[in-house]
């Protein structure tokens, strides 16, 4: 620590630590461009002179070290001086175009020039001007507004590991750019919108769309995935005009994925319903929302006298809230029915009793970038959890971490792998298993414990490297993606997971599924417990086994079964076989159109008050921040109402807070008994068949991140979907020349898919995207695939 | 010089005697410095085919490992790097500060209109392209210009013409 004074106030700074930061954390302005202490120091606009005592010029405090005994002035006339010189020599070339800039009212040029700058410019020659880029759909370029602090380019380098920008040219000429055209693809790339201090660089979709000062900001979290972003909405006129991220330092820091970014796109989509929807005759008409509530009663209560409360099954989407959840399945008991779930993506269901109270990191968000070395095994972090992939980034850059990864395909990560396997399917449960062989060699008890798991076993020297790195590293962490959970043998894999951990010394972890898995367990929306994790004495059917078509009624929340289970087909059939299907939901999904029989239209994100509980096990509420979309209701209303039409007892909530209260009461209450590891069955040899890896795109997660237009059109330089394989592969099938394929599941309907051949698949692989139109209709996600040739 | 031809559309792959070029300069740098190499790298691939299509450059980047981005950005800031291809002769007119006050803008004047060409441009008949450069350091004998990779200082418009005269003569 020294003492250093800055304009006459005594603060205390940390040893090596850059004035400018000493000055922010007291509450000192100095004014700034190119400095953001998220990224490195490039100390490049000069905006940030100041005066040091002794020093003969003024100093950027960006880039000066605090030293015991300096004295700084940041408004002496010299620092002045220089601050006024510097905005001028700023706007020599900067276009005064702040009336049609959509930077205007929210810019840092204008506010330090106004600020901090004359109020004439000595210069009068022409300005140079620099053509604009087209980046794709999410950023808007308008280059002759770069002040050239290169913010967007470090933020590449640093923090997205993707550069795509760059300063091209020399002096007068010098520009900021991509050089070749393309479209920006790094999932966090929006980033850049806030960054940038100026105009140059701003939000597509919002382009022209209003000003910063018509705006209201309210607070919310991020619902797609399990980190649980803090955003704040903008909204105008009870409309979300875009979304910005909210610091918090312990989850987002200052950054936001695009995908949180730039969803609100599909809540505004015009495909949302506004009216409940009763299905007669195979016609969709509109209706009251008390026909339909009464509809939706009597079709289910009719289910449930023919048939018994066991014919009725309710299906969550995992990223509803804790409020949604725990009405949904008091609403599913109170009618006597245990066939409730969330887990729509998963196959394997044999552990269910043997897993904690809800799936977790098992380690701080905000720790993952201080770990010495981690195994990611099934999971593609960058696209499912993008701001823990910049984390662990992070790790790899400024720790030198171990980074590995064991999966099914070899996806592109943004920091480089020390070790990597990709093995199609059920391979991976060797290699898991060669790895817990290879750090057991020295613990007796271990090794009596998997004595028949692991007899045949012997690790080969990828394992082996593997075992010794994550045994080397001090903090060390195994994480499970949510690629990996979806897999017909997850049980398995989960307790190998925990064998690695436990024998290496590391902490072991999920990424979930969707934004609230964890809250799904926690507030009950399972089959085999109740909320607060307790035992449900009569246990009901899980997600696979009702989208088998065991239940003659389905009640849907925010699921479109056709794209977001596990089977395309299965579920479809399911539904179809169901005799009653009421959906809450703000579209009226093509699934559900079909076969459904009532649509009741609910709020989304930002039209919803609600609570998520992210992966780390913090609970987060989200206020609505707008009223819903016309005549939807939030999710927890409708559920509420159902209850008194059903005239249940419990169903008295006023507001979304009763119902949070009553679930934390009923949660806190409930006796969880954490439950011991279990060794699985030793492990099958891998079948020789081709099998499916079915990846959900990264925006095709959930049912409004596919109708954001914006989102979909930036994917648009990846390979198309199709049906993608190594060459290996195709010669083996025979169909390496084709341009097309015909793909088959079992229970399935054959579809023809564009043939992509693709090194990134393993053998014996075929890799399809689920959750999309196109592959709509095939079969499970990781199950056998048939492909041949297509006739005609 | 001359350019070759190159398919600017497929991958590019840079010749053996250009990736032994590459490696003797990675030798003389620490493993975590190999983006050290990069100028010495585009200029054994120019060497070869006389200029940097976008497909070098990647190749470049990507034998060094770096981001072809950064790549651009120093093949950009220099002036030696030829972007587009060029002529059989490459002229290279200084119009830095020394040369300036000695008339070179003159100089470039007399080129343009000699060769009917603009700065940055190529010949019809592909004998030359004219380009401006920053100091060579002859400002001693300001004006300069420096044609392939000789020198010639001292310039008027008449000893242009018998320099152009030269080098057109000379097949
Ligand atoms: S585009 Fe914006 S962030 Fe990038 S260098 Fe220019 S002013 Fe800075
Ligand atoms: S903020 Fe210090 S030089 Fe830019
Ligand atoms: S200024 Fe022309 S050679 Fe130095």
């Amino acid at each position: 620590m020294v003492e250093i004074e800055i304009d006459g106030k005594k603060i205390q700074a940390e040893n090596g630590e850059m004035l400018i930061k000493a000055a922010d954390d007291n509450g000192i302005t100095i004014p700034r461009y190119c400095y953001h202490k998220k990224l490195s120091i490039a100390a490049n606009c000069r905006m940030c002179l100041v005066e040091v005592e002794k020093a003969p010029k003024p100093l950027p405090a960006c880039a000066t070290p605090v030293a015991d005994g300096m004295k700084v002035f940041t408004r002496s006339p010299s620092a002045l001086n220089a601050q006024r010189s510097v905005m001028e020599f700023l706007l020599i070339n900067h276009p005064l175009d702040c009336p049609i800039c959509d930077q205007g009212g929210q810019c840092e040029l204008q506010d330090l020039a106004v600020g901090f700058g004359g109020d004439r410019s000595l210069y009068d020659e022409g300005k140079r001007a620099v053509a604009n880029e087209n980046v794709g759909p999410l950023v808007e370029t308008r280059m002759t507004r770069c002040i050239h602090c290169s913010r967007c380019i470090r933020f590449g380098d640093e923090i997205a590991g993707l550069r795509e920008f760059g300063m091209v040219h020399r002096g007068e000429h010098a520009k900021v750019a991509t050089y070749v055209k393309h479209s920006l693809r790094s999932e966090v790339a929006g980033n850049i919108i806030d960054l940038c201090p100026v105009g140059a660089l701003t939000s597509k979709p919002f382009l022209y769309r209003g000003r910063a000062w018509e705006l209201d900001a309210h607070e919310a979290i991020a619902p797609h995935d399990c980190l649980g972003s803090n955003i704040y909405v903008h909204t105008r006129r009870n409309q979300v005009m875009r979304v910005v991220p909210r610091e918090n330092e312990s989850i987002n820091e200052t950054w936001l994925a695009d995908r949180d970014r730039f969803s609100y796109l599909g809540a505004n989509n015009d495909e949302r319903v506004g009216k409940p929807m009763i299905k007669r005759e195979g016609q969709w008409h509109e209706a009251t929302w008390i026909e339909a509530l009464e509809f939706a009663a009597n079709g289910l209560e009719g289910v449930r006298k023919q048939h018994g409360a066991e014919a009725l099954g309710a299906l969550a989407s995992a990223s509803c809230t804790v409020e949604e959840y725990f009405l949904l399945q008091q609403l599913m008991r109170s009618l006597g029915s245990h066939n409730i779930d969330h887990r729509l993506r998963e196959t394997d269901f044999s552990d269910q009793k043997h897993l904690p109270l809800f799936p977790s990191l098992g380690m701080q968000i905000e720790d993952l970038e201080n770990l010495n070395s981690f195994l990611l095994i099934g999971s593609n972090i960058q696209r499912e959890q993008p701001l823990a992939g910049v984390r662990l980034r992070k790790a790899v850059v400024k720790n030198q971490a171990k980074a590995m990864s064991v999966n099914f395909l070899d996806h592109t990560v943004n920091f480089p792998l020390s070790e990597k396997l990709v093995v199609a399917g059920d391979a991976l449960l060797f290699e898991l298993a060669g790895i817990v062989k290879a750090l057991i060699a020295d613990q007796k008890e271990l090794q009596d414990q998997t004595e028949q798991l692991l007899k045949s076993m012997q690790p080969t020297a990828e394992q082996q490297a593997i075992a010794d790195k994550l045994k080397q590293g001090e903090k060390s962490a195994i994480i499970l993606g949510a690629f990996v959970q979806q897999h017909p043998e997850a049980a398995t894999i989960r307790a190998l997971a925990q064998l690695i951990a436990q024998a290496s010394g590391s902490s072991c972890g999920v990424m979930s599924l969707g934004a609230n898995s964890a809250g799904a367990y926690v507030a009950g929306m399972l089959p085999h417990r109740l909320a607060g994790g307790a035992v449900a004495e009569k246990p009901g059917l899980d997600a696979g086994a009702m989208l088998t078509g065991a239940c003659r009624s389905l009640l849907l929340l925010n699921v479109e079964p056709a794209y977001d289970a596990a089977n395309s087909a299965l579920a479809e059939q399911a539904l179809a076989k169901a005799d009653f299907v009421v959906s809450l939901a703000p579209y009226l999904s093509n699934d559900v159109r079909e076969h459904g029989d009532v649509l009741l239209p609910i709020a989304t994100f930002a039209e919803n008050t609600g609570t998520y509980i992210n992966v780390e096990g913090v609970w987060q509420t989200s206020r609505a921040a707008i009223k819903p979309f016309q005549e939807c209701r939030p999710a927890w209303k409708v559920l509420r109402v159902l209850g008194n039409i059903f005239k249940l007892d419990g169903f008295e909530y006023v507001c979304a807070q009763d119902v949070l209260n009553k679930a934390q009461e009923v949660i806190d209450a409930a006796n969880f008994v954490e439950p011991q590891w279990f060794c699985p069955a030793p492990i099958a040899l891998p079948k020789a068949k081709t099998q499916r890896i079915a990846e959900w795109p990264i925006y095709s997660v959930d049912n409004v991140v596919r109708r954001a237009v914006a989102l979909q059109e930036s994917l648009h330089y990846e390979q198309p979907y199709g049906a993608r394989m190594n060459q290996a592969t195709a010669n083996k099938l025979s169909i390496a020349g084709d341009s097309e394929v015909m793909v088959e599941q079992a229970n399935a309907a054959s579809i023809c898919l564009p043939l992509k051949i693709d090194a990134t698949v393993p053998d014996n692989a075929v890799a399809i995207e689920a959750g999309i139109e196109a592959t709509r209709g095939l079969g499970g996600a990781f199950e056998n695939i048939t492909i041949t040739k297509r006739v005609g | 010089m001359a350019t070759e031809t190159v398919d600017t559309t497929a991958e590019f792959v840079l010749s053996e005697k250009v990736r032994k070029e590459i490696d003797h300069w990675l030798e003389k740098f620490p493993e975590e410095q190999r983006q050290s190499a990069v100028l010495a790298a585009l200029h054994a691939v120019q060497q070869d085919i006389g200029w940097l299509p976008e497909n070098a450059m990647d190749a470049v980047a990507d034998y060094i490992g770096m981001p072809h981005i950064a790549v651009y950005e120093v093949a950009t800031f220099y002036d030696m790097y030829n972007l587009k291809p060029i002529g059989k002769h490459k002229i290279t007119v200084c119009t830095n500060i020394s040369c300036m006050l000695c008339g070179s803008d003159k100089i470039v004047e007399h080129l343009q209109q000699r060769l009917d060409i603009k700065l940055g441009e190529t010949t019809s008949d592909g004998m030359f392209t004219l380009k401006e450069v920053e100091c060579l350091a002859a400002c001693k004998n300001a004006p300069m210009m420096q044609v392939d990779f000789d020198y010639h200082e001292n310039l008027t418009p008449e000893s242009l013409d018998q320099i152009i005269e030269k080098y057109r003569n000379d097949k």
